[in-house]
């Protein structure tokens, strides 16, 4: 069994297939990292660079771990202490690095759709870690693990994507993730974080009702309010959003059911989500990181055949 | 496909080996059995079975299967989805029966000793085959337990399958 593409650029170009075969993989590379010896040969001849064009913390972190698991050696390229900064272009710098014989490349931009350019022209494996307000593949790879994980399956499920849907690239993935996989979803925020024309464009119901949409699912996947994509002021103040549709412990417990909260971080706590949720027993968003490792440890191991490289 | 040992011959085998490893383990207490995914993994389930059986001292013994996809030295020619491991125990000084169904080159057992050894260190490991096809080695490795030895040509594809009415059969797969 193989993926139907050789490179992962968005969930919206994946089998349910495909999506079924990386979780599946990554099952087996979550026990890869309960052993005592957390690693494993398999990339052993492979050289990834992560290019980060944009911050990150956690995907960094979790792309380098995972590729050092699979024993690949790694290099980290951040745009900010680099050529780029001195103006030379995209296509330049990746193909510099790969006449240093790369073969696969981790890449975040602030552009939707550079990695896409880049699969366009150049022979290396691309795995998309967040273009601009398009995709983030593992993340929704990740989100759908730890559910799956939590919860039993994700066909028929209920979830909810609670916040800024407007400039999420999380929210995209996980959508077109979970409606492949035959879950429900339901976009929850103010209408003006919300794209007007959501439901026709990617099927799913939209809710400006915090309460009613928590009342309804299974799993609340809550998005943090973008506050860097933000040029314009669409909601009045952070403690206005809060007080609307930040989720607080009072909120949950008087539902009297379970909800799985997620988030993928990093938290605005106080906004977004209250101390008292984030921190709680229903919250599984420590092990979402966790799985982040295994998830992208399948993605690489799946996209790092001979024949993709050469 | 071609049958080239039956069931009750399959059978009979698994109780000479069971046999052969009661006999060099007199205690189970610190031994562990661990089969090779997916042919080796059947063949182990079968002899802790028989083992259990035959002798009084078995119930100690601990039962498990080793994936080794992750460990192959061909693994970026061909990307294979992985199968399940088992280890539920430690194998950390422990006296471990590595099992497998066809021993062939000899690549399947150095790569399921890597998977091993990252889990710890064992005392000592024993492999048992179900069929051995040694005049194909290609590296220093020999079992400590022999089902049957099958002359073939390095070309054949020699298989154990488990047919529709669950009885185990060691086939030759169609070239």
């Amino acid at each position: 069994m193989q993926l139907s593409t050789k490179h992962l650029l968005g969930i919206k170009n994946l089998t349910a297939e495909d999506i079924t075969l990386i979780l599946s993989t990554a099952q087996q590379f979550k026990e890869v990292l309960q052993r005592p010896v957390k690693k494993v040969p398999s990339l052993r001849e492979v050289t990834v660079v992560n290019l980060f064009y944009e911050n990150s913390t956690r995907t960094r972190i979790s792309f380098e771990l995972a590729e050092k698991r699979l024993s690949a050696d790694t290099i980290n390229f951040t745009a900010g202490a680099s050529s780029a900064a001195k103006g030379e272009t995209l296509l330049d710098t990746v193909n510099n690095i790969l006449s240093m014989k790369v073969d696969m490349v981790v890449m975040r931009h602030s552009a939707s759709g550079a990695p896409h350019f880049l699969a366009e022209h150049i022979p290396a494996a691309i795995i998309n870690a967040g273009d601009g307000i398009n995709e983030h593949p593992t993340q929704a790879l990740l989100d759908a693990f730890s559910i799956q994980e939590k919860t039993g399956s994700l066909a028929g499920r209920k979830v909810a994507l609670i916040g800024d849907i407007m400039h999420s690239r999380v929210a995209q993935s996980n959508i077109y993730l979970l409606k492949k996989m035959g879950a429900s979803v339901v976009v929850c925020g103010p209408p003006t974080l919300i794209p007007k024309h959501i439901s026709q464009a990617l099927g799913v119901d939209v809710s400006y009702n915090l309460r009613e949409t928590l009342a309804w699912c299974d799993v609340a996947n809550v998005l943090r309010i973008q506050l860097e994509r933000q040029n314009q002021v669409l909601f009045s103040s952070l403690r206005e959003y809060n007080l609307a549709y930040g989720i607080g412990k009072e909120m949950l417990d008087s539902l009297h059911k379970e909800v799985v909260i997620m988030h993928p971080g990093p938290i605005n706590r106080g906004v977004e989500l209250n101390s008292d949720v984030a921190d709680s027993k229903q919250s599984i968003i420590l092990q979402q990181v966790e799985n982040g490792v295994a998830v992208r440890m399948a993605v690489l191991y799946l996209l790092s055949g001979r024949s993709v490289a050469e | 496909m071609q049958v080239i040992v039956n069931h009750t011959k399959v059978f009979e085998t698994l109780d000479q080996l069971a046999k052969s490893i009661s006999a060099a383990n007199p205690d189970f207490s610190s031994t562990v059995i661990v089969g090779i995914q997916q042919g080796g993994a059947v063949v182990s389930e079968y002899l802790y079975e028989r083992l259990l059986k035959q002798n009084p001292h078995a119930s100690a013994l601990k039962h498990g299967k080793l994936d080794i996809t992750f460990y192959r030295d061909d693994v970026r020619n061909k990307i294979l989805a992985p199968d399940t491991m088992h280890l539920p125990f430690t194998i950390e000084g422990k006296t471990v029966i590595l099992v497998d169904d066809v021993l062939f080159t000899g690549r399947t057992i150095k790569a399921a000793l890597d998977a091993l050894f990252d889990y710890g260190r064992p005392a000592r490991v024993q492999l048992c085959v179900l069929v051995d096809r040694k005049e194909h080695r290609q590296f220093p490795i020999q079992p400590d337990y022999t089902g049957m030895a099958i002359p073939s040509k390095p070309s054949d594809k020699l298989k154990l399958i488990i047919t529709q009415n669950n009885e185990p059969q060691v086939v030759l797969l169609n070239q």
